[in-house]
């Protein structure tokens, strides 16, 4: 451990692990960054939990600013969060995005150790959540909260987790029937197998025992395990309308049948090892098809995006109400960085919102007394106070989810349920007329068991099998980089697509990673200056700047001070240095940079430090390559300031809309699919959920998975945009692979149907036949996948 | 060889003794989280203490 430690030492922030600054702290003889991961350091040094540092190096997060937590005081507020609590105990779950390695997991189970009254805390790792169980007598759920935050482990506590329902009992429900049938399987299989060997006299005296034990363990599999089937293709005829489910469900109904009727009459073994091999093998098809991602969520609105309470002002009192109560009237008090949580107007403040999540413009926008404020924005800025014209649930936001204008008309119609049609009729066509020639023939006998047999024989099980292996087996080799799609119904859609839109900032551009340059300039003893004053501020882009200035020395600062939003002014080395945005400043300057930390000194202005917006990387081959086989559009909410740099990209005659709000985004998706066009919709913000939700196949792009995004089919992280091109091509070929296995699947039950024409299937033979071709179909799937992955570079 | 009527019964019985045990694991949410145990089992935390008790007496 000291020799790690040694090295780190000497190059990065013991902490985070981020490159240590010129000016570093040095506290215990270790390196930090900033006070933040020196003060979270301090904190467990206190309480003896330095492991956390052993299990793995850096293992820490930057402790962002210090949030208000007051809301967690309210009773009210305190019942919606927590799962359970009696006299003593709570117990809360929070999901907290910072969880990656095993030190989180050591730390947040170990945090009785900075407070006792927190007695347990048990970590699910894949799903990023915490449950702590804690004495409400001793501690309150603020103080639990604010121990996560001083560790760097923030809760994220939306309006959402307030609503979140659990959504796995279902999936439960399917391991019980996959539990069930395999059992049964298993023990129906054993007693076959005297069957299959031949019986000796011996061995006769048992079979009638045998069979009986068969069907009695049919029963459950029949009834209980295969009875969505039932329900299912029992719906489907009520509409007219053949799906996979209704020749499974007659099947499975022919095997049982024939299974009792031999048994009870004694004829012969049944199918009772095929009956329940088929459905556990079915019902594994589905439980591989409803594996989804734990950790993401698909179907984030905007209650996730908004906090579950905000402080209101009643009686010139402040006080934290939840945001589902704000009723028509109240006074809301925003501070710096908080949302507008409803559509409000301004009452009292500078407003200054930053309505980038909600328009896509990337320039805050000035509000003035009386004006409407919409729900989403973010002040920047002092704190204002608004008054609340429509309730959270009824803003012009929230009604891009509320508002039934998305269409449906657009069957999502997979391969398998266009396949099943006439793969019934097919096997109709075939039972009746082995029936009809073996009735001409007048053997009754052989009719009914040719009719049973063809349909036992020709089982569509392999689609029912090889499409979600394939399509699951292609949704991991995604999400191993970086692309998460929502299920594979959503994978053959984005093989059948033949427009893209794009989303200009955020999807097609990127702040993230994204170098910081100065416009003017600065000689290098105001470099240090600016460095001195920047160096007391915890604002993200304050960092960024003395990130790039990186001082070897800072100069003490007097009258310090911070306006939140605006700027620092303090006076260094007798000179009086301010900065900050541009609106702050106190006189007018001729500069186009709007944002950006700008910088006077002795009342000069000397420039500007501005985040570079690139272009994300891989974009210009990405755009070419998709430009040949899509229809390409543009669909910005931002102004048509960067056109020419998109014209530049995107072939010239590339339809762009620029100012796009985001009902007019949602519009326009809707007018290529009136043109039958089948659309894929890239975006990142709220302004684009609409849209994202309309299109065919709506793609957010994000720099970090586990921030916000809006529901949409897939989740692509930004590094991956420039393999787009490659995903499309594997989920086709993954199609392709589908079709292939339908087709060896078809020659099995030709074989199988040859047969059964003749009546003379011997269960052996389906029991038989149908294993050896599902275990081809799934080995062929898996193969052909991954071949197709090699050749598509995704391996 | 009429033992044979009273194994399979047995044999039958113990498969659902073993299906009973593994509803119940289920129901306890024995497979909810199949990761974190994993890495929860190689904490130590024998050596912490040890080092506590060196701590102690340096003071």
């Amino acid at each position: 451990m000291s020799s790690t430690t040694l090295t780190q030492k000497s190059s990065v922030c013991y902490h985070c692990g981020d490159k240590l600054p010129a000016v570093k702290l040095n506290y215990d003889e270790k390196d930090f960054c900033c006070v933040g991961c020196q003060s979270v350091y301090q904190i467990l040094s206190e309480n003896n939990m330095c492991n956390y540092y052993a299990y793995n190096s850096t293992p820490g997060q930057r402790v962002k600013e210090t949030g208000h937590f007051e809301y967690l005081d309210e009773p009210s507020i305190i019942t919606q969060l927590i799962n359970y609590k009696d006299k003593e105990n709570s117990i809360v779950t929070f999901y907290i995005p910072a969880i990656h390695c095993s030190s989180c997991i050591w730390l947040l189970e170990h945090l009785y150790k900075i407070n006792p009254a927190i007695f347990s805390s048990r970590i699910d790792f894949l799903k990023k959540e915490v449950t702590i169980s804690y004495k409400h007598e001793k501690v309150s759920l603020r103080e639990v909260v604010e121990i996560l935050n001083q560790t760097g482990y923030e809760p994220l506590i939306s309006l959402q987790d307030v609503v979140k329902e659990k959504g796995n009992s279902v999936n439960k429900q399917l391991i019980w029937k996959i539990a069930i049938a395999g059992f049964c399987m298993g023990n129906v299989m054993l007693f076959s197998f005297p069957e299959y060997f031949g019986l000796s006299a011996l061995e006769k005296e048992f079979q009638y025992l045998f069979a009986w034990l068969n069907l009695a363990f049919c029963i459950p599999v029949t009834f209980y395990c295969a009875k969505e089937y039932f329900t299912s293709a029992y719906a489907s005829l009520k509409q007219k309308y053949i799906n996979l489910d209704t020749p499974l469900a007659l099947i499975i109904a022919v095997l049982f049948i024939r299974t009792a009727i031999s048994t009870i009459f004694d004829t012969g073994p049944g199918f009772g090892d095929t009956l329940t091999g088929l459905v556990f093998l079915l019902l594994m098809g589905k439980w591989v098809k409803q594996r989804t991602y734990h950790h993401i969520s698909f179907d984030r609105d905007y209650r996730s995006y908004f906090p579950i309470a905000i402080t209101s002002i009643k009686d010139n009192r402040e006080k934290p109400i939840a945001i589902s109560e704000i009723a028509v009237g109240d006074r809301l008090l925003i501070r710096n960085g908080e949302l507008v949580p409803a559509d409000a107007i301004l009452m009292k403040g500078d407003g200054w919102l930053d309505m980038s999540f909600v328009t896509g413009e990337a320039e805050p926008q000035q509000k003035v007394l009386g004006e409407i404020v919409y729900a989403g924005g973010r002040q920047i800025g002092e704190a204002i106070e608004l008054e609340v014209i429509k309730p959270a649930s009824q803003s012009y936001l929230t009604g891009l989810w509320n508002k039934e204008f998305y269409k449906t008309d657009f069957k999502k119609k997979n391969f398998n349920d266009s396949i099943a049609k006439y793969f019934s009729i097919g096997v109709f066509a075939v039972a009746i007329a082995a029936t009809a020639y073996w009735l001409w023939q007048n053997d009754s006998v052989k009719a009914w068991s040719a009719f049973t047999a063809v349909i036992i024989v020709a089982c569509p099980c392999v689609l029912a099998l090889s499409t979600p292996f394939t399509l699951s087996a292609i949704l991991s080799i995604f999400d191993k980089k970086g692309f998460y799609v929502k299920n594979t119904d959503a994978l053959e859609q984005l093989a059948d697509l033949d427009t893209i839109v794009f989303d200009k900032t955020g999807t097609l551009t990127t702040t993230h990673n994204s170098g910081i340059y100065f416009d003017g300039s600065l000689t290098d003893e105001e470099k240090l200056l600016v460095a001195s004053l920047i160096y007391n501020s915890s604002h993200p882009l304050s960092r960024q700047v003395l990130k790039t200035i990186n001082p070897s020395k800072v100069y003490t600062i007097e009258k310090y001070n911070e306006v939140p939003g605006k700027g620092i002014m303090g006076e260094v080395n007798g000179k009086m240095i301010y900065a900050g945005s541009k609106r702050a400043l106190p006189f007018e300057v001729d500069t186009k940079e709007q944002s950006g930390v700008h910088i006077v000194i002795d009342e000069v202005y000397k420039g500007c430090f501005s985040v570079e917006q690139q272009w994300r990387e891989g974009i210009k081959p990405l755009i070419h390559g998709l430009s040949k086989g899509y229809d390409l559009r543009v669909l910005s909410g931002d102004t048509n300031k960067d056109e020419q740099m998109l014209k530049a990209v995107f072939k010239p005659a590339t339809p762009m809309f620029f100012n796009q709000s985001p009902h007019q985004k949602l519009e326009a998706i809707t007018s290529l699919q009136a043109q039958n066009k089948k659309v894929m919709m890239l975006g990142d913000g709220l302004n684009d959920a609409g849209a994202l939700k309309q299109a065919n196949f709506g793609i957010a792009i994000t720099d970090n998975i586990n921030n916000f995004t809006p529901g949409c089919d897939a989740i692509m992280s930004g590094s991956s945009l420039n393999l787009l091109p490659n995903f499309i091509k594997q989920s086709k070929n993954g199609l392709q692979t589908i079709k292939i296995s339908f087709a060896i699947a078809t020659s099995y039950n030709l074989i199988g149907v040859y047969f059964a024409v003749q009546g003379t299937l011997y269960p052996l033979v389906a029991a038989i036949l149908m294993p050896i071709s599902t275990i081809t179909i799934i080995s062929f799937t898996s193969l052909a996948t991954r071949y197709f992955a090699k050749k598509n570079g995704l391996k | 060889m009429n033992i044979l009527y009273f194994l399979i019964g047995c044999s039958v019985l113990v498969a659902l003794i073993f299906l009973g045990a593994f509803f119940w694991a289920l129901k306890n949410g024995q497979h909810d989280d199949v990761y974190t145990p994993s890495v929860r089992i190689l904490f130590d935390d024998e050596v912490k203490t040890e080092k506590n008790d060196t701590n102690h007496i340096s003071d």
